[in-house]
């Protein structure tokens, strides 16, 4: 048995951990034990990761079946990582549509969760750009899904956070792209509804997120830095500037867990001011910066999960539906301000349609918040998800590690659809994950 | 025809040996991978084709049939610029001890056979005034531990045969290689108890090759901080080495 948790480090779960060389040693991890996942890059924040009794390590599945440089389509295994794919197909002139907030995620995690990036108010999930998978159900079949062939099964799969069977390959296209430059223009509102209305105009905008300064209260509540994308083409490289930059390595890497003192309410005010001020200093023109930095600041600091200290944190991050999305916003940040002690990490951004049957995201904002493992957070959550849930809204099973099986059942109606599919993929229930015994596995006697 | 170079991995299904092949495919070398089962390294070499658009061949390579070498070496169709050599086997000492079958399988594996398919892609080399040998040793061949001796006296040897491989071989515009990767988180170290400080991923290990390669360099330890710690543990002397628990 192994100790293992999420990137949020709570919580903390025993369980076996595999690691099988080939796909036929999968089925039989599968096959061998009632209570089995597949892991990514553990990237997830809570319990998703991890097995009921086992978990399937997919990071060895690392290689590339073909890739057809005419149309970007590419067959691979899917524990190889976007930092993988960029780092190799980005020289190429090919990027993921979609990418979350930190590259070292595997196409498989980023399946399960059809994850979100700064598009997905224009452009989907990462969801939307697989063809077809081959998926290790928990029956002990192997099947190719698509959109056209075993269809529930795809769609049960894209979003279905590995509860459905073990992803092996998937076919995914990439994008085309000039550069790995992006244009970006920052623009710094002073109030949850410039923040809002900003995030609208940025509609038609590639890219779009906003950080919120959640330590500024009154008038100044929810004052953001907007930042706006398109990739850049050749020719607004300045001269002599690579057309793909390099992603570095972490380099500054958090060596021992801080003692969790370090993070007090005036160190984070200290933060936000800071970063406030700098990215104002920034905002109106547009300017290129490399995607790296665009799209994955956090990468740059290796393991900063370190800073909320051993005991761990969490991540809330809910959608809540456009209609009457400002007020929930302002009560939701009005509480945490008060609470002082979130977030150095505060985003908002829009949503569009998800794709998958249990895929998070809808049409709406979602407000991504950090909070660190201590006192009676775990209450002050729970009366947040009152709000959301009040507000038609859900929780992100991939940032989730505590919310209540009537929140989430609240928020995902799809649900018994999902469970009929899953049972049919997987009557004897081989398939099980920590989530989903906490979220909606039948309870077991 | 292509200019391009090409570069035989000997051992191709080891993670250290995909890692190798993946950075100089990326480098742009067309690579051949041989290995026991040359059908287990067919993902392998479509992965190099889909990533880097290089040539990938498979072959298959038995280092303990050492009768069939001369035929391997003249049956590829191109002969390659670079060769590698990331056969070895680890076993497991206490059995070596008394089992001399094994014994002999870690000591062939590690020394004979290596050093036997080096020599003759050297001897190819040398009549054609260019090339570079690479091969995988080990730390462990330093010094005799208690805990691996079997495995270090072979890797000794290796390495004893490429310095003097190497002295020979450069004045004939042929490079040679050695190579002590000291820990690397792998298929074979797993669940071992590796110190964090001086262990490094496979992928590390690739670039390390490609450089010392690319670069000309003699004995590259991965990890910079191995070179330190095996001068220190050379230099001990036997009386106070042989009371340590090591
Ligand atoms: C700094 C940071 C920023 C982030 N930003 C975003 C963001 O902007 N948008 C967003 O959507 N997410 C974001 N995330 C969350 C992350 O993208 C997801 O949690 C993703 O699923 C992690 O992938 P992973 O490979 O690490 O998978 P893991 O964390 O290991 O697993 C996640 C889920 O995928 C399943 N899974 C993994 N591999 C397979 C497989 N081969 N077959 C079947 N199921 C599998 C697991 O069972 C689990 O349910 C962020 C995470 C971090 C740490």
């Amino acid at each position: 048995m192994t100790l293992v948790s999420g990137w949020g480090r709570f919580p903390v779960v025993d369980t076996d951990v595999l690691r099988p060389r080939s796909f036929a040693a999968i089925g039989d991890a599968v096959a061998g034990a009632s209570g089995t996942v597949a892991r990514g890059n553990g990237r997830a924040y809570g319990d998703a990761g991890i097995g009921a009794i086992r978990t399937v390590a997919m990071t060895g599945f690392d290689r590339a079946r073909w890739f057809d440089p005419v149309t970007g389509r590419i067959r691979l295994e899917a524990g190889v990582l976007l930092s993988d794919l960029i780092d190799t197909f980005g020289p190429r002139g090919f990027l993921p549509f979609v990418v979350p907030g930190t590259r070292f995620v595997s196409v498989g995690g980023a399946i399960a969760a059809d994850v979100h990036g700064k598009n997905h108010h224009c452009e989907g999930g990462f969801g939307r750009y697989v063809d077809s998978l081959l998926l290790r159900t928990g029956q002990g079949e192997t099947i190719e899904a698509s959109r056209e062939q075993n269809s529930d099964a795809f769609f049960a799969t894209v979003g279905g956070m590995g509860l459905t069977g073990v992803i092996l390959e998937a076919t995914i296209r990439l994008r085309p792209v000039a550069t790995g430059w992006i244009r970006e223009r920052v623009v710094s509102t002073s109030d949850l509804d410039a923040a809002m209305r900003a995030l609208d105009a940025g509609d038609s905008a590639t890219y779009s997120v906003a950080w919120i300064d959640c330590v500024a209260r009154g008038s100044e509540l929810g004052r953001s830095l907007i930042y706006l994308g398109e990739h850049a083409g050749t020719g607004e490289l300045p001269h002599g500037a690579d057309a793909f930059p390099v992603g570095n390595d972490p380099g500054l890497a958090v060596p021992v867990d801080l003692p969790s003192i370090t993070l007090n309410r005036y160190s984070i005010r200290a933060f936000n001011e800071l970063y406030y001020r700098m990215g104002a200093r920034r905002a109106g023109e547009s300017h290129l910066v490399s995607l790296f930095p665009y799209f994955f600041p956090l990468d740059s600091v290796g393991g900063w999960n370190r800073i909320y200290g051993r005991r761990g944190f969490l991540q809330h991050q809910c959608v809540i539906p456009e209609h009457g999305a400002r007020d929930v916003l302002g009560d939701i940040l009005e509480r945490v301000t008060k609470r002082g002690d979130a977030s150095f990490l505060a985003v908002l951004k829009k949503l569009g349609q998800g794709d998958g049957i249990l895929s998070f995201p809808m049409p709406g904002y979602t407000l991504a918040l950090d909070f660190p493992m201590r006192g009676d957070v775990l209450k002050f959550l729970d009366e947040i998800d009152r709000l959301v849930v009040a507000a038609g809204g859900r929780l992100y099973l991939a940032k989730d590690a505590r919310q209540s099986r009537a929140t989430f059942e609240a928020g995902y109606p799809a649900l018994q659809r999902f469970k009929a599919i899953r049972k049919s993929l997987d009557p004897a229930g081989k398939i099980r994950s920590k989530l989903s015994q906490r979220l909606f596995d039948e309870v077991q006697p | 025809m292509t200019s391009r170079k090409t570069v035989l991995v000997l051992g191709g299904s080891s993670d250290i040996a995909r890692a190798t092949a993946r950075a100089f495919a990326k480098a742009g070398y067309d690579v051949q991978l041989a290995g026991r089962d040359a059908a287990v390294l067919e993902p392998d070499a479509a992965d190099l084709r889909a990533r880097y658009n290089v040539e990938a061949s498979v072959w298959t390579f038995d280092v303990l049939d050492t009768v069939s070498f001369q035929d391997f070496v003249s049956g590829l169709p191109v002969l390659p610029d670079v060769v590698i050599s990331i056969v070895g086997l680890l076993g497991l000492q206490e059995s070596a001890q008394s089992d001399l079958d094994h014994a002999t399988t870690v000591m062939r594996s590690n020394y004979e056979g290596p050093a036997l398919i080096l020599g003759l892609f050297a001897e190819r080399f040398l009549a054609r005034g260019t090339g570079s040998i690479v091969g995988v040793s080990s730390v462990a061949g330093d010094r005799g531990r208690a805990s691996n001796y079997v495995y270090g006296s072979a890797k000794a040897g290796f390495s004893a045969f490429l310095s003097g491989l190497r002295a020979r071989a450069s004045r004939g515009g042929v490079h040679v290689v050695t190579v002590k990767p000291g820990f690397v988180r792998t298929r074979m170290t797993e669940g071992m108890k590796l110190i964090g400080p001086l262990t490094v991923e496979a992928a590390v290990v690739g670039e390390a090759i490609l450089n010392a390669v690319q670069r000309q360099t003699d004995v590259v330890y991965v990890s910079n901080k191995w070179r330190l710690v095996m001068l220190i543990i050379k230099a001990l002397p036997e009386a106070i080495f042989k009371k340590l628990k090591f």
